[in-house]
């Protein structure tokens, strides 16, 4: 998934989580990026027409920022589906967002062949807990160690 | 979240080798589908190339088992895999032989694009693995060349059609 993804859904995300524009601050720290990177790329989402910023209040996606995100946040479910049901990996989380960067919308297409998502993906993706809500009841059904 | 490309660790590196295999072990697993749902109604040329496909991949996978294993990591079965892919067929085959075909391209193609964003991020990392860089990236480069000519046989035959 390429920077500019990466930054369409962190800002749907946090647009979803706080029921608004989105600040750079919580861009930012959602990225774990420095509030200049993410003010740069805001700036080059905005040229793209993906994105609006308004001072003061922050950053909104457009429509058509807003299905660019939905596809990043499908490939990114694929990816923790993938890791959490076929390699059974317990932090999917945290190693979803440390692979996400490196594996292309292609071959998230191709791990999503043999995995079983839900219709409504990625409306069933929780930003809360950083997870599809399913993935998550079956997490905290699990008895723990 | 971390933005921009970058291997910086073994389990790092292990993580993606296995996708690797199990990237290899859907196209194996496929091909193998495609035959058993056109019930040998190939003509020789995608016979071939299937069964070409399916050697190949097998090959990619002992390749990197073998640098899964020096990292101490475990690989993923290809009997796992291939009750997925089973699993999932019927919402995933393709229709026809051009499908067939297509379908064959979208392997090569992603695979080569795994390899290829995976070397440019081993290359733009200075961490230091377990393992000799240089004999990962000299097997990754191998098989991103045969990922290449894969995309070149199957682009060929569907000109050709």
């Amino acid at each position: 998934m390429n920077t500019a993804d990466q930054y369409l859904k962190a800002i749907y995300l946090v647009q979803e989580m706080e029921d608004g524009p989105a600040s750079t601050g919580a861009v930012a720290d959602a990225l774990d990026v420095s509030p200049a990177s993410a003010n740069e790329m805001i700036g080059k989402l905005e040229a793209r027409g993906l994105a609006e910023h308004e001072k003061y209040k922050g950053v909104s996606l457009t429509d058509e920022g807003i299905v660019d995100a939905r596809e990043a946040l499908s490939n990114y479910c694929i990816i923790e589906r993938f890791l959490a049901n076929v390699l059974e990996v317990e932090e999917f989380r945290a190693e979803a967002r440390s692979l996400e960067a490196v594996i292309d919308d292609t071959v998230a297409e191709r791990l999503d062949t043999i995995i079983d998502r839900a219709s409504e993906c990625p409306d069933c993706f929780d930003a809360e807990t950083d997870a599809c809500k399913y993935l998550a009841e079956v997490e905290s059904e699990s008895p723990a160690d | 979240m971390s933005v921009g490309q970058r291997v910086t660790s073994d389990h790092q590196l292990a993580r993606l080798l296995q996708i690797g295999v199990v990237l290899e072990e859907v196209v194996e697993a496929r091909s193998t589908q495609h035959h058993q749902e056109m019930d040998g109604d190939f003509d020789d040329e995608i016979a071939d190339l299937l069964e070409h496909a399916a050697e190949e991949s097998a090959g990619h996978r002992e390749r990197l088992e073998t640098l899964i294993a020096e990292l101490d990591a475990e690989s993923v079965s290809y009997d796992e895999i291939e009750t997925l892919v089973e699993a999932q067929y019927g919402r995933t085959k393709p229709e026809d032989f051009d499908g067939v075909l297509y379908d064959q391209l979208c392997n090569e193609e992603t695979a080569y694009k795994f390899y290829d964003d995976l070397i440019e991020a081993i290359e733009e990392s200075d961490s230091s693995f377990s393992l000799d860089r240089k004999q990962v990236l000299d097997t990754l480069r191998d098989i991103r060349a045969e990922e290449a000519e894969g995309v070149e046989e199957v682009t060929a035959i569907m000109e050709r059609r």
